[in-house]
């Protein structure tokens, strides 16, 4: 495209508003990328909670009771179903971003990869909630 | 020679936020967002100040929750940065800043007040 200053010629700009809505797949990729807002609200959410900590224990109890009011469960509703389209797509892209691998000269399958991630993350999970209660009744 | 550019860096952490995020992230949210605050036995009392003082000084407990923390920053602040593009602002410097810097603070303060609740 030229654009230079003084030229008479002003040629038709196909308008970029909205585009992302024009194609289902457009939008989940903007779905995709909006999960890194919930991730960056959690962040800061256990951020605060971190400094909460350090400041003694009438921080820590009022942040325990701001994560008990009910905009705060709600948000952490929000926030979990955000966790699961970003791991979800997260495993969907990593055939695409990993490197080739092969297994017995054969190219594993994307669908494969996708599994494993979901996997890890099943056994993770379950690892976290079982450790936490471990530890919640000991 | 050529200026060795410093986009690997982000894009590595970038990409060990979403991994650690994809891995934990709904674990995570659902025991400190949900169960814990609804109360759910036996997760009801997981989370007392005792209790989190203990794990935050622990240095595994240390560094997961630093790790955690500013992973999820990092994670977040790459990829918004790149989707301003998308939503037709025009990055600059100050987007950048306010990103990746945005992330350097979160990154910053959890790593003081994790030293400040002491070993």
């Amino acid at each position: 495209m030229n654009h230079k200053a003084g030229t008479v010629r002003r040629p038709y700009v196909r308008p970029m508003q909205g585009w992302w809505r024009r194609d289902p797949f457009f939008v989940r990729y903007m779905v995709r990328e909006v999960t890194a807002v919930a991730v960056a609200l959690y962040a800061l959410i256990l951020m605060g909670g971190v400094v909460c900590l350090a400041q003694g224990v009438l921080a820590w109890n009022l942040w325990l009771a701001a994560m008990r009011s009910p905009w705060s469960l709600l948000l952490h509703g929000v926030l979990l179903y955000a966790m699961f389209v970003h791991a979800k797509s997260w495993f969907e892209i990593m055939p695409k971003t990993m490197p080739m691998m092969f297994v017995g000269g054969q190219r594993v399958a994307g669908s494969t990869i996708t599994r494993c991630g979901w996997a890890a993350t099943a056994l993770v999970s379950v690892g976290v909630l079982g450790l936490a209660c471990w530890w919640a009744v000991r | 020679m050529r200026k060795r550019s410093n986009a690997p860096v982000f894009w590595l952490l970038f990409g060990a936020g979403g991994m650690l995020s994809a891995l934990f992230g709904m674990a995570l949210v659902f025991i400190t967002g949900i169960v814990v605050p609804l109360g759910v036995e036996p997760y009801g009392d997981l989370m007392s100040y005792s209790r989190m003082v203990r794990f935050a000084q622990n240095w595994l407990g240390k560094g997961f929750i630093f790790a955690i923390v500013a992973l999820f920053a990092w994670h977040a602040a790459h990829r918004i940065y790149h989707s301003l593009h998308d939503l037709g602002v025009h990055t600059g410097a100050l987007a950048k800043l306010a990103c990746y810097g945005g992330a350097l603070v979160v990154t910053a303060v959890t790593a003081i007040a994790l030293l400040s609740v002491g070993f």
